[in-house]
């Protein structure tokens, strides 16, 4: 068991809505970023990416994002995350719609 | 205004029933997601940060109040009420579900609309002038042959995988509004001993490594186009590099091979195929010329020039000197809608304001409007008398910006809003510019200016060529922008110089606010613009108005 | 085991010598009168992406190749009516293509010369262009 460098969640977007979604372990998929499975262990991160990449039905575009684990859920890291994981900043469209 | 054939009906309706069996089997497993990605491009689905994004094709941006009135229902029924008008005559859609796609893909076609080929690595959607038909200054209306290449580069079976994308851009008028020198092929109509025909431009574009288009041909006449067109296509296809996408497009092409060697290929290939057009392409033409016939002009009312209306508001005069351009016939008037009300989203149409457009089109503007590069609506041909009531119901339809040319009217790409491939946000800054000189009220005193912003390098914001470009980068895990000086769009095509380090998100507005006073001071007089004050003093003054600390501290 | 895929679809059966093997590199300028004698021509691309096959073929109809042309590799029924319009004759492909993409998806597009904007831009001028007849 190795650490990886930062925390992680695996995101991909929905392959029929588009939305964003993340990896919620055992194997169920959820659009709340603070609801997604944090990642500290590279062999883990590993087979989840591939678990993610294995479900082309499913969900598009896999990839392993950074985030910042804190007590009410992971927060995205990046800035680009953070836009994917609310939505626009010129309309309350996509997650922040209420 | 063209209207489809028999034989477009069917290609597109056999293209809508093509796409859903592709959507079918993407779902069901028989196409990968990297088989089905080139195929869905190839209809214009992307997908995007939040959601998929549909780009649809406004072919030389003209559509009529039919087609605006769907592209209203579309993003009402199938999206959130909402379009986004881009610099490359398109319309994109931000929300679509992949499902949906084809039964907006229908819902286009039953308007003569399509989303063919708005994206992948073959023809892109022909851009045009957006006063075709309209403007004073033009030699002819370019569309005619616009529609010819659009419908021999539809579907063309050698060009569906190019290296690169490939766009090409018409103008019918000597002073070029389509930006034809950024484009892989610009042409641009002249007219030699009573012969019309085209300079072909090629090599231009933007992107990482922006380059001005060079002159291929001085004159090709208007019989030869679509072969000549073919041969550079052809040669470009085999010729271009498919190792490295950042030098796949034919400008890289061009600058590795020489335009010498391009221009030899390209002639031995014309020389080859030139009989097989065998006439049929021009008869077409012929065909297409009469879709294009002006309207019928109403006559010049007597007196009843708008501009001596007694009812005049001074806000309207405003709109009248900012929004106006000199139409060809005589009593009327090219109106530009801006789509830059200062705190909107540049480019932005709700449903409802398509709806008003639409019906305004069709009461007072031949039923005809057009999409600018520069993401707004222009409404072609109305009659100065009419004005005032046109002015009215685009003031109801919160329309009625009296901005075009003027500082707040800024390009601005969706940027990290929307973009899976920006490096900075795009909207935000151009929202803050546009409403800080609105409160100003400087706009008018600052004059023509061009601002425009991408959010990254590709540069779909065109910023480039915008008198002041702003480029949305990331730095140090934060956004930063950088300001490109001099850039110029029109027939003297300009690659603006940088100005130096980047701006933080909160020193963006500031430096452009210095900048911008600062040129009100350094200029020799109101006539001077800002482009001519900076082709005048160069970088040197302008930069010191933007880095103020670092010539204290030298 | 390779599949051939014509208008009619599906055919395990081969009898044709491939006369020249050509990758999807192959200069034009290098188009000889001795190639164009030979029988049976094969283009492969690698990737699906790789347009040059297809301006390839092109250019050797241009240059007055009768002979057969075929499309070999990676190639999506998709291309199908882009192969048999830029002067291909049919399409090789492996078991492993021919079973995730099974011939309907093939059949689909036998109606390649149907929709085709090049043929008709291509004719001698005639009188029935159907574009202004079809306005009302
Ligand atoms: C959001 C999806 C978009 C994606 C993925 C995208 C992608 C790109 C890329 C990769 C390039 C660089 C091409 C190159 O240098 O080879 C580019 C250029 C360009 N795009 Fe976009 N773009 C998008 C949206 C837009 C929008 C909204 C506009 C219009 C406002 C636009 C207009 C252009 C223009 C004018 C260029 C520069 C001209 C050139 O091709 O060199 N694009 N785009
Ligand atoms: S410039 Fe960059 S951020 Fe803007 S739309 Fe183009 S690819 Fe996206």
């Amino acid at each position: 068991m190795s650490l990886t460098a930062s925390s992680k969640v695996v995101t991909a977007n929905d392959l029929r809505s588009g939305e964003v979604l993340y990896l919620r372990f055992p194997h169920s998929w959820t659009p709340e970023l603070a609801k997604a499975s944090v990642i500290k262990d590279s062999d883990l991160a590993k087979a989840s990416l591939a678990f993610a990449q294995g479900q082309p039905n499913a969900v598009v575009g896999a990839y392993l994002s950074d985030v910042i684990d804190e007590i009410d859920g992971p927060k995205a890291s990046h800035f680009r995350e953070t836009f994917r994981s609310t939505g626009p900043s010129n309309y309350r469209h996509g997650k922040q719609e209420v | 205004m063209y209207e489809y054939s028999s034989f477009d009906h069917e290609f597109i309706a056999e293209r809508v029933t093509q796409f859903r069996a592709q959507v079918a089997r993407r779902l069901d497993g028989s196409l990968t997601e990297d088989e089905f990605k080139p195929l869905r491009l190839m209809n214009g689905l992307y997908l995007q940060l939040h959601a998929y994004m549909l780009r649809v094709a406004i072919p030389y941006g003209t559509l009529n109040s039919r087609q605006m009135r769907q592209l209203a229902m579309i993003a009402e029924r199938w999206d959130k009420g909402y379009g986004h008008f881009t610099t490359r005559q398109n319309i994109q859609f931000n929300w679509p579900k992949l499902e949906d796609v084809p039964s907006i893909l229908q819902a286009l076609a039953d308007v003569e609309m399509h989303a063919i080929q708005t994206s992948g690595n073959t023809v892109r959607n022909v851009t045009a002038d957006h006063f075709a038909g309209a403007a004073a200054d033009e030699l002819a209306d370019p569309r005619p042959i616009a529609e010819l290449i659009r419908q021999w580069s539809t579907d063309h079976p050698e060009f569906q995988f190019l290296p690169r994308k490939f766009k090409i851009a018409v103008t019918g008028s000597p002073n070029d509004r389509a930006v034809t020198r950024a484009h892989d092929i610009g042409l641009r109509m002249i007219v030699q001993d009573g012969l019309r025909g085209f300079e072909v431009i090629v090599g231009g574009g933007l992107g990482r490594t922006p380059m001005i288009g060079k002159t291929l041909s001085p004159f090709v006449p208007l019989d030869d186009l679509l072969p000549y067109l073919e041969a550079v296509v052809s040669t470009y296809n085999l010729l271009g590099r498919r190792d490295n996408k950042y030098k796949a497009r034919i400008k890289m092409t061009t600058h590795e091979h020489g335009i010498e060697e391009i221009k030899q290929r390209v002639e031995a290939q014309f020389a080859k195929i030139k009989p097989r057009f065998a006439g049929a392409d021009l008869q077409l033409l012929k065909d297409i010329e009469q879709h294009f016939a002006p309207p019928k002009f109403k006559p010049l009312i007597a007196q009843v020039e708008a501009d001596s209306a007694p009812a005049q508001t001074p806000v309207f005069r405003a709109w009248l000197d900012t929004n106006i351009t000199a139409h060809k016939a005589p009593g009327y008037a090219i109106v530009s809608v801006s789509l830059k009300k200062p705190g909107a989203t540049p480019g932005d149409a709700s449903a409802a304001q398509m709806r008003a457009l639409a019906k305004i089109a069709r009461n007072f503007g031949h039923d005809e409007l057009r999409i600018s590069h520069e993401q707004n609506v222009i409404l072609p041909h109305v009659h100065r008398a009419d004005l005032p009531q046109v002015f009215q119901a685009l003031r109801q339809a919160d329309l009625a910006a009296a901005n075009i040319g003027l500082v707040s009217d800024i390009i601005a790409c969706p940027g990290m809003d929307y973009c899976a491939l920006a490096t900075a946000r795009s909207i935000p800054v151009a929202q803050q510019i546009a409403t800080r000189f609105q409160a100003l009220k400087l706009e008018h005193d600052i004059g023509p200016l061009k601002l425009k912003i991408s959010g990254c390098i590709n540069a779909c914001g065109h910023h480039h060529v915008g008198h002041i470009g702003i480029l949305g980068l990331e730095k140090a895990g934060v956004e930063s922008y950088q300001i490109t000086l001099g850039g110029d769009a029109t027939t003297e095509a300009e690659i603006g110089t940088r100005a130096g380090p980047g701006f933080g998100a909160d020193e963006i507005l500031p430096a452009i606010e210095r900048l911008l006073l600062g040129y009100l001071k350094l200029r020799l007089d109101r006539h001077e613009s800002f482009l001519e004050a900076y082709r005048r003093l160069g970088l040197v003054p302008f930069k010191a108005l933007l880095y103020p600390q670092t010539r204290k501290a030298a | 085991m390779i599949v051939i895929v014509n208008d009619h679809g599906f055919s395990l059966q081969n009898d044709l010598t491939i006369a020249a093997d050509l990758s999807s590199d192959f200069d034009p300028e290098e188009i000889t009168s001795e190639l164009l004698q030979r029988s049976c021509i094969r283009i492969t691309l690698d990737s699906f992406a790789d347009g040059r096959g297809f301006t390839l073929a092109a250019r050797l109809r241009q240059c007055g190749y009768q002979g057969h042309l075929r499309l070999a590799g990676y190639v999506l029924a998709d291309q199908y009516a882009m192969a048999r319009r830029s002067g291909f004759d049919d399409v090789e492909i492996s078991q492993e293509f021919a079973t995730r993409q099974p011939e309907p998806q093939w059949l689909a597009r036998a109606d390649w010369r149907a929709h085709d904007y090049q043929s008709r831009l291509r004719r001698p001028a005639g009188p029935s262009q159907q574009n202004v007849e079809s306005r009302n």
